[in-house]
């Protein structure tokens, strides 16, 4: 078990870098960033100035295992925009975020679940018609119209929640909507499958002999072998949320970790674009890992293979 | 009175859209006295099983119990409510299921899905529980119990899930136990000892068991009496001897004759010719005439009408037993 998860945090970290690697390259060629710093009026002189004094003029490689080494020490470089460190930059913005994609996982998790649950248990039932629709209508609305949907029904026409911010839990209640609601096809669709198969099987009509019925027959028996596969998938939603946040933060000004990309990512700010990248990479990385590991926790068919 | 009394039990399976229910079991009466045992004997899809599902209340959606009574000590189990009904299921009336790689949560310890049928019906503290589950282990002849009750399914082979779902089915030493199949993924010399494990538990604590199968040999050894299905039907009924050695009905004598033994040694096994019919497509008349050399016209007209014969009973207007076509 402890060596099946030192390998597989190996492999992420593997992939996490490569992805830097990627995105550093791909960032310093389509930009000049001594440009971007410098301006779209400054002269020639200025852009060189610059350029000499961030080390710009070296060849990439040479940048990169710069970047790299400083990375092993916790040290992203400094931002050309806000001139201060880049990982204080992201320290500051990440609780926000973290906030944001825990409260949106929540929203998916309370309505994908008990709807999915309910649709298996009532198949070809109105119900399960209504969580089709749900998922259909769902899956079809784009992030950022839903947003502005929803800032124009419960902010402005029904003014419950503020339009933007992120200064109370009130701030959070729509952001958190529009993010969980994204996931939720996936997981409802899922859960449905899930427990109808797991409801016909075997082992459920074993239970029942035993004088189990009702809740404690969904609750012991269905519900964990229906939900195996969805916690997987759940993780891999979490590490999709903190990408997800940049389009969503911008719609409600939340001063995450998504907005930060857009800004610098516009600003042409390099080293807060190429941390950030790094971050969702390994946040992405590490909630398919600890999928993985939850499953080997729960399934021991797994945990012995 | 006897313990179990299924009285002209029907349960169907919606068929074509509009059209009627096939029935799985049709007009199915049978009696089962305490400290009895009742071969349930058939091909497959003859119904056997529904058979026990329908008294278990288990059928399958969406499938169910049309016509006729279940009297379970007296009481008919379909004036029970979901509660009653639960509490009944596994304290008094147990099942244990075919296949014994597919019957078992695969991510339950063997210990926790004993302990929980135990606590599904009484009040009892985890460890008392938990030495009752591991006696029942012990029961069934599993070796080392207390360390078995922390293995998974998967880590048993099938012979031992089968021990243990046995053993479940042993665990409140229940009035009526229904075993669908239990011992045909068993070796013989495991087969012999839970067959024995059976009869022991039918006197010593006067259960009263459904034994389904399509072994006749292992009925001959166990039960005491002896009902064949065909297509959703009881063909014939009777005590074990008198049917096994003086079968009336041509399907009994067609099982019995392609049973392999020794005064058949050297000669080619007889077989029924043709495979049961499907539900939906039941030929007219009596179900089993297409594969019956006996067969007549009349067979064709209505499903034949139950001839008793002092304890026996059988459906058949040419029965093999020669005197009787005399009369």
């Amino acid at each position: 078990m402890l060596k099946y998860i030192l390998l597989r945090s190996l492999l992420a970290l593997a992939v996490a870098f490569t992805v830097s690697l990627a995105a550093f390259f791909l960032l310093n060629v389509a930009t000049d960033p001594a440009q971007a710093i410098a301006g779209e009026d400054a002269t020639q002189e200025v852009v060189d100035m610059i350029r000499a004094r961030y080390g710009l003029d070296q060849p990439l490689p040479v940048r990169y295992f710069e970047w790299l080494g400083g990375v092993l020490r916790g040290d992203f470089g400094e931002s050309y925009y806000w001139h201060k460190p880049v990982a204080e930059l992201v320290a500051e913005r990440a609780g926000v975020t973290i906030t944001l994609a825990l409260a949106a996982l929540s929203v998916t998790i309370l309505i994908a679940i008990p709807l999915g649950a309910l649709a298996a248990l009532n198949p070809n039932s109105w119900i399960d018609r209504m969580a089709l629709g749900v998922a259909v209508s769902a899956q079809a609305v784009p992030n950022f119209w839903l947003g502005l949907i929803m800032i124009i029904l419960f902010a402005v026409m029904i003014p419950i929640f503020p339009v933007s911010g992120d200064d109370t839990w009130r701030h959070f209640v729509l952001p958190a909507f529009v993010l969980g609601a994204s996931s939720v096809p996936a997981i409802m669709r899922l859960t449905r499958t899930g427990l109808i198969e797991v409801m016909g099987a075997d082992y459920i009509r074993t239970a029942r002999s035993k004088g189990f019925r009702g809740g404690a027959l969904l609750r012991r028996h269905a519900l964990r072998n229906a939900l195996l596969p969805v916690i997987s998938v759940l993780a891999v939603q979490l590490g999709q949320k903190f990408g997800g946040s940049v389009i969503t933060e911008s719609i409600f000004a939340i001063n995450g970790l998504g907005r930060l990309a857009l800004e610098s990512i516009l600003g042409a700010d390099i080293p807060t674009v190429q941390m950030l990248i790094f971050v969702f990479a390994i946040v992405f990385v590490a909630m398919n890992l600890l999928a993985d590991i939850i499953n080997a926790i729960l399934d021991p068919r797994i945990r012995i293979g | 009175m006897p313990l179990l009394d299924v009285q002209s039990l029907v349960t169907e399976f919606p068929g074509a859209p509009g059209g009627p229910g096939n029935r799985a079991v049709n007009e199915v009466s049978f009696a089962v006295e305490r400290g009895k045992v009742l071969g349930l004997v058939g091909e497959s899809g003859s119904g056997k099983s529904v058979t026990g599902f329908s008294i278990m209340g288990l059928v399958d959606r969406p499938g169910r119990v049309t016509g006729g009574r279940i009297l379970f000590d007296g009481q008919d189990l379909a004036s029970l409510s979901g509660e009653e009904m639960r509490q009944l299921r596994g304290r008094r009336i147990a099942m244990v299921f075919q296949d014994p790689m597919m019957t078992l949560n695969p991510v339950l310890t063997i210990g926790t899905q004993m302990t929980e049928a135990i606590t599904a019906h009484e009040k009892v503290s985890r460890a008392e529980s938990r030495a009752r589950a591991r006696d029942a282990l012990g029961q069934v002849g599993i070796p080392s119990p207390e360390e078995r009750l922390s293995a998974y399914p998967h880590e048993f082979s099938g012979g031992m899930r089968q021990r243990v779902a046995i053993a479940i089915a042993l665990l409140h030493n229940p009035d009526l136990i229904i075993a669908d199949e239990p011992t045909t993924a068993l070796d013989v010399t495991i087969q012999s000892q839970i067959i024995s494990e059976f009869q022991r538990l039918a006197e010593t604590h006067n259960t009263a068991v459904i034994w389904i199968t399509h072994d006749l040999a292992i009925v001959s050894r166990l039960a005491d009496d002896i009902a064949v299905m065909y297509s959703g039907r009881l063909v014939e009924t009777g005590p074990v001897s008198d049917v096994l050695t003086d079968p009336r009905h041509p399907y009994t004598a067609g099982l019995i004759g392609s049973v392999p033994s020794q005064n058949t040694r050297g000669t080619r096994l007889r077989q029924i010719p043709g495979m049961t019919p499907s539900l939906g497509r039941l030929p007219s008349g009596c179900a089993f005439r297409t594969r019956c050399d006996r067969a007549t016209e009349a067979c064709a007209t209505v499903p034949p009408p139950e001839t008793h014969e002092g304890a026996r009973g059988f459906r058949c207007i040419h029965p093999v037993h020669p005197e009787l076509l005399t009369q």
